[in-house]
């Protein structure tokens, strides 16, 4: 027992590592650089948040930054993925989520309409057969 | 058995959407490293991929790479690329066994000859054949065998990769790595002990998607999963270019989160993906939680010395030239791995082992 009695228990101070690791500043230049790209010549660009070596609390700073503008979408295929526009117009968050609510990819696209939002040409195609087949159904 | 359906057409049979196919290929661009432009290139590739056989043979390993495997945190995504491979043969999954088991490996070999991808986990014993045996027959042999008629090889695993734990000093049961055998096809090395689960499956959709391998580093390892070390993609960088590190394990400096260099983090001379890809469905990895890397993914890295020994300390100049070190960091950190690699080969040699006083020595 004697060498439990040696041991100095403290106890933590809250706030004690940093709220973040100044990873998320040098991603909103890359976010401004892409957006001036989209403004001067409709250049789209996609960065992967997962690939970026950020530190607890770097994810969190960087979403909060770009704020949550006016559209949010959701897309119910292969599990949820949500979509949403930042405050900063043609710059949208993309996350995709398996059926287990785990997120499988995480895009910061900046655009002016995400990819995955617009109809597909094979499911327009598919569309107008099946309408078709609604249409002729009912005559 | 493979079939001759492509991926594209299998997804279409479930019911998925295009969209979700892009969701699909966003996820895989994601799984295996490659920059979101590549996207339109894997829907195009995968659409096109047709359902390979994999035997996997489990050598003398702890069943660890499986389990990573399966606990692996992308169901969905992983879950689909596993439909579409034909796991034809696995010891720890497979339902058959003894001599049903046996004649699925056969029956798989001679149905998709020069097609197959083989995958093997743990390290091969040339001691005596009697160390690891499969049905009576050695891991050697078996191994030989599996591989004349296989297209690729993954090593999955350090002791698939390089040896492993087995591979340790002294070495009991002369253990070695696949590529110490195969000679006369492609090998694809996946080393970690456990390899990050993501990036098994990363390899295994290169595979699938594009046919061809990816491209590897001077150990054999695919560059998208190891083409940086732990040391250049950690958040807790910024703190080793300043100079500012942990001590021990429970002073202001680890509080703080600085670097844990001296506490023996083997960062500098270790490339994997564990810093962006994480494990525990994402939650963390080693050094976020405090602990420094032990290099698992790199050879001999059982022998290398105490985990919590700093094999090549800063000196003082890395915190008086901060302005410098910040500008020249990659520099900074490849010139430490090279003292480290250096270093670790001298203790290799000198076969150092790891004690309690080890570690009271090195944090003290």
């Amino acid at each position: 027992m004697s060498s439990w009695d040696g041991i100095d228990i403290r106890v933590e101070s809250a706030g004690s590592a940093p709220d973040s690791w100044g990873n998320a500043v040098p991603i909103l230049h890359e976010v401004l650089h892409a957006l001036r790209r989209l403004a001067e010549s409709g250049e789209s660009t996609l960065i992967d948040v997962k690939s970026l070596p950020f530190g607890p609390g770097d994810e969190e700073q960087l979403l909060a930054a770009l704020g949550e503008g006016e559209v949010r979408a959701k897309l119910d295929t292969l599990g949820e993925s949500r979509i949403w526009e930042s405050r900063y117009a043609g710059v949208w968050l993309v996350e995709h989520l398996n059926v287990d609510g785990g997120r499988v990819a995480f895009h910061i696209e900046i655009t002016e309409v995400p990819q995955i939002l617009c109809s597909q040409a094979d499911d327009i195609s598919a569309a107008v057969r099946n309408l078709e087949t609604d249409l002729s159904d009912r005559s | 058995m493979a079939q001759s359906k492509t991926l594209g057409e299998r997804l279409q049979s479930h019911g998925v959407s295009r969209r979700g196919f892009l969701k699909f290929c966003a996820a895989t661009a994601s799984l295996m490293a490659l920059p979101p432009s590549m996207i339109p290139a894997i829907a195009a590739a995968l659409e096109k991929a047709r359902r390979p056989s994999v035997i996997w043979l489990s050598f003398q390993e702890c069943t660890g790479c499986t389990e990573s495997l399966t606990r692996s945190h992308t169901p969905t995504i992983e879950g689909l690329i596993f439909d579409h491979i034909s796991l034809d043969y696995h010891h720890t999954l497979q339902a058959a066994a003894g001599d049903a088991a046996e004649a699925a490996r056969k029956a798989a070999m001679q149905e998709n000859e020069g097609q197959y991808l083989v995958v093997v986990d743990g390290s091969i014993p040339l001691g005596n054949p009697g160390f690891s045996t499969i049905a009576g027959v050695s891991n050697v042999d078996m191994l030989k065998e599996t591989v004349a008629g296989a297209k690729a090889v993954i090593a999955v695993g350090t002791c698939a990769s390089f040896g492993g734990i087995p591979h340790a000093y002294p070495n009991p049961t002369g253990a070695v790595s696949v590529s110490d055998l195969v000679k006369d096809k492609p090998v694809i090395n996946v080393s970690g002990c456990p390899p990050v689960p993501v990036v098994i499956t990363g390899v295994l959709s290169q595979l699938l998607t594009f046919g061809t391998l990816p491209e590897l580093d001077h150990y054999g390892r695919p560059l998208a999963f190891f083409g940086q070390s732990i040391h250049d993609r950690c958040y807790r960088r910024p703190f080793y270019d300043k100079g500012l590190f942990a001590e021990t394990f429970d002073d202001e400096g680890a509080r703080k989160g600085w670097c844990l260099y001296r506490l023996g983090c083997k960062g500098p001379m270790t490339y994997n993906a564990c810093a962006t890809a994480k494990w525990n469905e994402g939650t963390s990895w080693p050094v976020e939680s405090g602990h420094g890397c032990l290099g698992c993914s790199e050879p001999d890295f059982w022998d290398a010395g105490s985990f919590y020994k700093s094999l090549s300390v800063p000196t003082g100049d890395v915190a008086r030239n901060a302005g410098y070190a910040v500008a020249a960091g990659v520099a900074l950190g490849a010139a430490a791995g090279a003292l480290n690699r250096a270093k670790r080969a001298g203790a290799i040699k000198r076969h150092e082992k790891v004690n309690v006083d080890d570690l009271g020595d090195d944090q003290g």
